[in-house]
């Protein structure tokens, strides 16, 4: 039995819908018409002890509702599920307890006071005794750099300050689950290697299982050895990284600076373009290697610079959207 | 429990954050009671002597009606919950691992009495020394005032009870307005928040009487100026405790049972 365990759980909305305009507007005053949606249909997958797993997907795939059915605040229509041997919309109040939620695109801290005032509350909502409360406070804060933010109004400080403190304070209780829901959306460079550097460590240390969703691949690099992908509500890839990088990343993007006419037509050059200063080709490694297509090139003529590119896990992502037409 | 009274502290805090909205708010309800008392002043002079309540009654319910405004009006919704719900950031008090029916009832009760606390007491050192007949008259006796005292503490948490419900709506509703504001008008109406319910004719102050309302304010403020006898008084008291346990069960049931398919907004 693993950690995490999720069966063929499905969830249906019921949602309003009418076209545009006033007379449609006034029809569906009287009679309105609902369309049932399904976010979720049969998703099923398992997760143990200390692992990250990146849940990716895109734009209403289902994603966020997946994580609040496995954090309780959901109850799905049918299927099973079971985290740590609890049933988590069953006994709610029992299992929040052991997990930790940042949703990226809210916020638990009060608006109108600094971020310590919301940590002293979290303290009595988890009941947490004083001397570990702040043993555990002092540490996140130090991990996170924030000693000077916590205390200005939260009102005052910038996305990334405040997602810092946001993941603070979800980890208080000494969570053995985190669920981040796009914890580096909106954040600048620096403040996304903040959090994800911290992830890490986390997760390292304190054997933190964490489940992740994101849309910026360099989270899912950075961080997710394992990657859950859905689709219209199912899942349509579950493996490592790697797996899929070898899978679909054979594409090698080269860019030759130099001041020569070069034309090569030769069997796995997928594509070949004149740029500025020089050209740049798209070779297929399968049929064509690296070094060999070099070989080529620098018999013709003579390179200022060179440049190689693998491809973007962007790019495979975008292909792998293609391929299950979602 | 001790997790409700710290949260109850926070919002307090929270409160307490905005300084020049507790001022400003002390100088509208200033000029409204003193706009207010002028009209039935006109009245009182040039009507009959047959009148619900004497005139110091009647200017001791006007100034206590705005002295306790920001606690106890009725039709003041707690927007921060409210827009929660909508928006969908209930998820996060949904992961906590608390009630949150009694959360919501402690936020209101913390940030109302913030309100009050800021605007209150500057409030009621002027109005005391105000030239007659606008200023605010000593209590009955002291045991009125005790009684007072009495009754408008338990009309707090029956206010809050009341107001949480409109939270309770909103989450079958998802939206605050419709219902929600019908409930908060009538709520508002039958607690004396317009008029003074005395002067209210037979058959409303007799529908009055069956809706927990009045036992908001209504009750405590006339206690204070005696327009309430001392037995009567104590007989409100009771009603007040039913009301209040009747809606504080009512709100915990629906909000468990209206959380079972709560839909989280926006994503």
């Amino acid at each position: 039995m693993s950690f995490i365990e999720v069966n063929n759980i499905c969830k249906t909305f019921k949602v309003a819908q009418r076209k545009s305009g006033f007379k449609e507007a006034i029809k569906s005053f009287f009679k309105r018409e609902y369309k049932y949606v399904k976010a979720i249909e049969n998703i099923s997958f398992s997760i143990e002890k200390g692992e990250i797993v990146g849940y990716i997907g895109p734009n209403g795939a289902g994603k966020s509702t997946t994580i609040k059915i496995l954090s309780g605040i959901l109850t799905p229509d049918s299927g099973t599920c079971k985290v740590n041997g609890i049933v988590p919309w069953k006994e709610r109040k029992k299992y929040v307890k052991s997990i930790g939620v940042v949703f990226g695109q809210r916020s638990q801290l009060w608006w109108d006071i600094p971020a310590m005032d919301t940590f002293d509350l979290l303290k009595d909502v988890y009941d947490i005794e004083e001397e570990k409360y702040q043993k555990i406070k002092n540490e996140l804060i130090k991990m996170l750099d924030i000693e000077d933010i916590v205390t200005i109004p939260v009102r005052q400080l910038s996305l990334g300050q405040r997602m810092r403190c946001e993941i603070v304070a979800s980890l208080l209780h000494e969570p053995k689950i985190l669920f981040l829901d796009e914890p580096t959306i909106g954040l600048d460079a620096v403040s996304k290697k903040i959090v994800r550097d911290f992830i890490k460590k986390i997760n390292k240390e304190k054997k933190v299982t964490i489940i992740l969703t994101t849309h910026d691949m360099a989270d899912i690099e950075a961080l997710a050895k394992r990657i859950v992908l859905i689709g219209k509500g199912k899942v349509l890839y579950d493996g490592s990284l790697l797996k899929l990088k070898n899978k679909y990343d054979t594409n090698k993007k080269i860019k030759i600076i130099t001041n020569d006419k070069l034309t090569i037509k030769k069997k796995g050059v997928l594509s070949s373009k004149k740029i500025a200063d020089g050209y740049e080709f798209v070779i297929d490694c399968k049929t064509l290697n690296v070094s060999d297509f070099l070989n080529i090139v620098t018999k013709n003529i003579s390179i200022k610079d060179i440049e190689i590119d693998n491809e973007s896990i962007d790019d495979i992502i975008v292909d792998l959207y293609k391929e299950y037409e979602i | 429990m001790k997790f409700y009274l710290s949260y109850f502290k926070l919002r307090f805090i929270s409160g307490l954050q905005y300084r020049f909205a507790a001022i400003t708010g002390v100088a509208t309800q200033f000029f409204f009671g003193i706009v207010i008392i002028m009209v039935y002043l006109a009245f009182y002079e040039s009507g009959d002597a047959n009148t619900p309540m004497s005139l110091t009654e009647l200017i001791s319910y006007l100034w206590l009606n705005q002295i306790f405004y920001s606690l106890l009006t009725l039709e003041y919704k707690d927007r921060e919950i409210i827009e929660m719900i909508k928006k969908g950031d209930l998820a996060y008090e949904l992961a906590r691992p608390k009630n949150i029916y009694f959360m919501w009832y402690f936020k209101i009760l913390g940030q109302r009495l913030s309100m009050v606390f800021l605007r209150s007491i500057p409030f009621i050192a002027i109005i005391l020394f105000l030239p007659a007949p606008y200023r605010l008259s000593l209590p009955a006796s002291i045991i009125h005032f005790i009684l007072f005292i009495i009754t408008i503490s338990i009309g707090i948490f029956l206010m809050t009870s009341i107001v949480a419900m409109y939270n309770v709506i909103t989450l079958k509703t998802m939206d605050e307005k419709g219902i929600t504001n019908i409930f908060a008008a009538v709520a508002d109406l039958f607690s004396g928040g317009f008029v003074p319910t005395p002067f209210f004719p037979n058959f409303l102050q007799t529908i009055g009487n069956f809706l927990p309302f009045k036992y908001v304010c209504d009750l405590p403020f006339r206690i204070y100026s005696g327009n309430v006898t001392i037995q009567d008084g104590l007989f409100g008291i009771i009603i007040q405790i039913i009301w209040t346990i009747i809606l504080v069960s009512l709100g915990y049931i629906l909000t468990k049972k209206l959380l079972k398919r709560v839909v989280v907004q926006g994503g």
